[in-house]
């Protein structure tokens, strides 16, 4: 891309097994530059289907990159992560937090509670943090929960609404514009620059949200403004990956 | 009282921008940082700072500011119609140069053209990184002033003005004109085979949807092939992607936007040409043209070449006196200096 970027694909399509060659790639790479090489890269960025990795044309050029890079993605996938990291996030499905609730439920064929309990039954996979700070693009949803993006995207959606779309679902970390059904409400930052990792959620985690009632979601809320409770304490393990 | 750059109006947008914040793009954080790099570091080699040191991106002109505490020097990069203000009255003065702002004046950017983009710099202006770099990202509330665009009261610490010269720029680069250069790719084949001649043939006009983030684009709309749709799956994006959205019309990407995106990516505008459509006011119209990555590479080259090739030529303002950091700076620059005549040592 231009004079600065490459990106290596590996697909066109959502899929569990895509992220992973991303992630291994990524990683190769990642250990590569541990050990000093790659000078000029900048940084990567992985996605559900490609890696882009980001250049000076000041210090490198892209023959140079595809050159060292090219084998890494070739000699098959390194060994998986030996850990996974498992979230139990807190998600309000009642109404007030939930502004496009009626209108999935009608789409859906379903009604707010089952709405509720297929998005919380399931485990997502975290496929990639994008879009925003520490938005994480998570899937994949039930069947019965999948919809096409809203035809008029929201100027507005507030910070902490958790959304559906095709066979994704995220938490939107800040205010923003976004065409996503609003379907909840979770009170966990996703994002704080005062954290040694800013982003709450990495590619690869896995995560299952918890319904609560408006008024502990309330709670909640207030309880992690003021710092009486640590947004890391959601992640409940570090298990073995199945 | 401490020593501050005192914002009087921010005018149409300005904003805190250092060189931008790298190695987030991973978590969603764009790099933000100023849309014209060069602005930037001319405008800080002006004043004697850091050539990627934070500085005051002003956008389209109508921003004031005061000096509170104590004088400062500041420059401005950009061609802007500049103005002081003070007790004695109202007088132009040049961007382009140094100059000591005193408590009781204020200078007035009145107006930018050609372009929309002026970059102030004040010598010893400190702004605490966040993430490693000073530069706004408003959406989340990233570095800058608060993390925040800047408003009528905010002050920003900087420090008192030292002696010595003054410095200029006696020859400011020359207004680009010409096609924007992009590399296709990488989704340039979800378009019918139409598509490239009239992106490359037609004049698109900048929208009033012109900002941080990106630049819509009105003019032939592009259509996307049938089978491909107008959604991939999202992949990352770069400053100078260049988006095409259902509508068809193009949206060039810039330093505040998303770092992924859902629709095709027909071509990238290289780095160089980046910053001209950054600077393109609204209902100008600015054309395409398609160079391979090689060429790319070799332009950016050229450009940074160039840019070394100003900041060389930064010099003391005459009938100042002689400026010893010039001196210093320019025998790192240059590797060799006549100190008693700096403009034969080039």
């Amino acid at each position: 891309m231009g004079d600065g970027a490459i990106t290596i694909e590996f697909g066109n399509s959502v899929d569990p097994v895509l992220q992973a060659r991303v992630d291994a790639l990524d990683r190769a790479i990642a250990s590569v530059r541990t050990s000093g090489g790659l000078q000029g890269l900048i940084e990567t960025v992985p996605t559900f289907r490609s890696l882009t990795l980001i250049f000076d044309p000041l210090q490198t050029d892209r023959d140079h990159l595809l050159e060292a890079v090219v084998p890494l993605a070739e000699t098959g996938d390194p060994a998986p992560p030996s850990t996974v990291r498992h979230w139990l996030l807190p998600a309000c499905y009642e109404k007030e937090a939930a502004p496009d609730l009626e209108t999935a439920v009608s789409a859906l064929n379903l009604d707010a509670g089952e709405l509720a309990s297929l998005h919380a039954a399931s485990e997502y996979v975290v496929y990639m943090l994008g879009f925003l700070p520490g938005f994480a693009f998570m899937g994949d949803l039930p069947e019965a929960l999948r919809l096409p993006r809203r035809s008029e995207p929201r100027t507005r959606v507030p910070a902490g609404s958790i959304a559906i779309a095709t066979s994704l679902t995220a938490v939107y970390p800040w205010e923003s514009p976004g065409g996503w059904h609003l379907i909840g409400h979770c009170p966990v930052p996703l994002f704080d620059p005062g954290r040694d990792e800013p982003a709450l959620l990495r590619a690869g985690d896995r995560v299952r949200f918890s319904p609560l009632g408006a008024a502990d979601h309330d709670r909640l809320k207030l309880a992690i403004a003021a710092g009486e409770i640590d947004p890391a304490c959601f992640c409940q393990t570090h298990g073995v990956l199945p | 009282m401490s020593i501050a750059l005192r914002v009087v109006a921010a005018g149409a947008c300005a904003s805190i921008q250092d060189a931008g914040r790298f190695g987030f793009r991973r978590i969603g954080v764009p790099w933000s940082g100023v849309l014209d790099r060069r602005l930037m570091r001319i405008a800080n080699h002006l004043v004697g700072n850091e050539e990627n040191a934070p500085v005051v991106e002003c956008f389209d002109g109508g921003q004031q500011f005061a000096a509170a505490g104590a004088s400062l020097r500041i420059a401005i990069a950009g061609n802007a119609v500049l103005e002081v203000e003070d007790d004695a009255g109202r007088r132009q003065v040049a961007s382009w140069r140094s100059l000591i702002l005193e408590p009781g004046q204020a200078l007035r950017i009145a107006h930018i053209s050609p372009g929309r983009i002026a970059v102030l710099a004040v010598s010893g202006m400190t702004v605490p990184p966040v993430m490693g770099s000073a530069s706004t990202y408003a959406r989340a509330a990233l570095g800058g002033f608060h993390g925040r665009a800047l408003q009528a009261g905010d002050e920003i610490g900087a420090s008192a003005t030292t002696a010595g010269a003054g410095r200029m720029l006696t020859h400011p680069p020359e207004p680009s004109t010409g096609a924007i250069r992009v590399v296709p790719g990488p989704q340039h084949d979800h378009f019918d085979s139409s598509f490239w001649s009239i992106f490359t043939s037609s004049h698109y006009e900048v929208s009033r949807a012109a900002d941080r983030m990106g630049v819509r684009l009105e003019g032939p709309p592009l259509r996307h092939l049938a089978h491909h749709g107008h959604e991939i799956v999202s992949d990352a994006t770069v400053p100078g992607s260049i988006q095409v959205p259902g509508t068809g019309l193009p949206v060039v990407l810039l330093a505040d936007a998303q770092t992924a995106g859902g629709y095709p990516k027909v071509a990238t505008v290289i780095s160089a040409d980046l910053a001209r459509i950054a600077a393109s006011p609204p209902d100008s119209t600015i054309r395409f043209a398609a160079i391979g990555a090689h060429e790319a590479q070799r332009i950016a080259r050229d450009e940074e070449r160039l840019t070394r090739a100003l900041l060389e030529a930064i010099r003391p303002i005459p009938g100042e006196g002689l400026d010893l950091d010039a001196l210093y700076s320019g025998n790192l620059v240059d590797g060799v200096v006549n100190a008693l005549s700096p403009e034969q040592s080039r």
